[in-house]
């Protein structure tokens, strides 16, 4: 079986990577500090396998996590120099290329998409070929190394160095907020043991007028929405608000037909995704790979969306589940 | 009720626009600590979430080989490709990508797309090229502005297409929770269906202001130089 914890390997090798290419570089601002943040970075990967398995003290993980987040807030990583072709150079580039340098771009989601849809299922012994539930990620993984051998046999860059350099170009755009995400994941799991879910169940139970139906579809839509930007995550909020509106009241009390309903109140929530910046790896990310002075940019051309959106969802929900 | 002052720590973090990373790590050990969790559990709870999360950060493992279609002149040729074709504006452009991205993710290609992927090497210097030959030389805040469209043409898209697939997490998320909670059998292809009222919504609105960009553009330059040559802050071309 192909499992998983190869590809969280395969991106702490690249960690790593980074960390010996900002070591070696010489002209970096504190390039010791910032080796230090990759490559304890590395360690977190690795070592997370250990943590998942239970065959190691998930503590040391939690150190290392806090040691990032302290490196972080003293601004590291900081970028390498950036050893790339000029502006020139690159339409050189391009005009001798051509359309075939969209091959390896183009490689990466084929790739993807086969493991994804197509050996998602595919037996492999007594299980399945590709670890149960982590299709995506491996499909994923191998399609940036398939990418990878096919663009070098491309361009024939003369190093093998050459695609992390690049690779760590963009890194450097990035910086901390490669791992945001991640943190915000472990942010949820935090919230939910200390009973945030609990609270704002109290208090969606304390503002609902009971007996209104269009009121109860505006709290169970309007509350995905606001519970989902806190969290970042409507996964986190479905089970809180369909526990506090959408089963008691719009199911069971006003008969609502539970597929629109709980449907309905998901994409609600992905409304409150649209404008949150909990929800990193969708908002803050994207703006610090196009390298956007303003890292809401994203956030703020979707919100003038989502707010229509979401009176949509309450007029779907409101039309559509209930029996008349 | 405490427990909430987490939440306000979060909220007031990023109004502020402090470090997130440390935000973030100081409302986890608020939450944490109100709740009566010992120091050692709340560093074994981000220990294990962090662990069980490293999913998210997966698509880090793309960064060498686009980096390195960089290098040879993809967003150049992505560039090149669009002052062909004569009568495409960046609205219409990223209108378009919205409606492939979401009908692709409805028919659960969602690797088709993505910011690292798709968004930064080619729908970003694709949509610039087409507001160039409109506009003129793009000033930093058009700049900005179309870029921060096409990645929400993308997020939108993937958001309210994803949904109409049946095997998409967010409905194995619905019908496995309902089902165990209370009981029911709840059909994953009858909620799948039923994301398509909202799709179309999000098709037509997030489209529809894609759309209007192309006039917003206009005044933006109008603005930023009055005399109809905008303000010329770089070509931009190596981005």
């Amino acid at each position: 079986m192909i499992k998983v914890e190869w590809f969280y390997w395969l991106v702490a090798a690249f960690f790593l990577v980074v960390a010996v290419v900002r070591l070696t570089d010489r002209e970096a601002p504190r390039r010791h500090a910032s080796a230090a943040f990759w490559a304890l970075l590395a360690f977190t990967f690795v070592y997370g396998s250990a943590v998942t398995a239970g065959a190691g003290p998930a503590w040391v993980e939690g150190l290392a996590v806090i040691g990032l987040a302290v490196l972080a807030g003293f601004g590291l990583p900081r970028k390498g120099t950036e050893r790339t072709t000029s502006d020139a150079e690159r339409e050189r580039l391009a005009s001798r290329f051509g359309p075939k340098l969209f091959i390896p771009a183009l490689v990466v989601p084929g790739v993807a998409v086969v493991f994804g849809a197509l050996l998602a299922n595919v037996k492999h012994g007594d299980g399945l070929l590709l670890e149960k539930g982590s299709a995506t990620v491996i499909g994923l993984g191998v399609a940036a190394v398939v990418a990878l051998v096919v663009a070098m046999l491309m361009f024939r860059p003369g190093s093998v160095a050459v695609p992390f350099q690049e690779g760590d170009r963009l890194l450097g755009h990035i910086g901390w907020a490669a791992i945001l995400p991640q943190f915000l994941a472990t942010l949820g799991l935090l919230f939910q043991a200390a009973g945030v879910g609990d609270a704002v169940k109290g208090i969606t139970d304390g503002i609902l007028p009971k007996g209104s139906l269009v009121a109860a579809v505006i709290v169970y839509c309007v509350g995905m929405a606001l519970f989902t930007m806190v969290m970042g995550n409507a996964f986190a909020a479905f089970p809180v608000m369909t526990a506090a509106v959408g089963w008691p009241l719009l199911v069971q009390q006003f008969h609502g037909q539970p597929a629109v309903v709980f449907a309905v109140g998901m994409l609600a929530g992905f409304c409150g995704t649209l404008c949150t910046p909990m929800a990193a790896n969708f908002n803050l990310v994207p703006a610090a790979l196009l390298e956007l002075k303003d890292t809401y940019g994203p956030i703020k051309a979707q919100v003038p969306t989502a707010i229509p959106l979401l009176a949509c969802n309450v007029a779907v929900m409101a039309v559509f589940a209930f029996p008349r | 009720m405490w427990v909430l002052l987490a939440v306000a720590v979060v909220i007031v973090g990023f109004a502020l626009r402090l470090n997130a990373m440390l935000v973030v790590t100081v409302a986890g050990i608020t939450a944490g600590l109100i709740s009566g969790m010992t120091p050692m559990r709340i560093l074994e709870t981000f220990g294990t979430g962090f662990a069980g999360s490293r999913s998210v950060t997966v698509f880090i493992v793309v960064l060498p080989v686009i980096g390195l279609i960089e290098r040879y002149g993809l967003q150049h040729q992505a560039r090149r490709m669009i002052s062909r074709l004569a009568g495409l504006t960046v609205g219409r452009l990223l209108a378009a990508y919205l409606l492939v991205r979401q009908g692709t993710a409805a028919l659960g290609l969602m690797a088709v797309g993505g910011p690292a992927q798709a968004v930064r090497p080619i729908v970003a210097p694709m949509s610039e090229a087409a507001a160039e030959r409109r506009h003129g030389p793009l000033s930093e805040p058009m700049r900005e502005k179309i870029r921060s469209y096409a990645a929400s043409a993308d997020t939108v898209g993937l958001f309210f297409g994803e949904d109409i697939f049946v095997a998409v997490g967010s409905i194995l998320l619905i019908t496995g929770f309902v089902d165990t909670t209370y009981h029911l059998k709840l059909d994953a292809l009858q909620v799948a269906l039923w994301a398509i009222p909202t799709a179309i919504c999000a098709l037509l609105i997030h489209g529809a202001r894609m759309l209007w960009l192309d006039r917003s553009l206009g005044r933006l330059a109008g603005a930023g130089a009055p005399a109809g040559e905008p303000e010329a802050v770089t070509t931009g071309a190596g981005r």
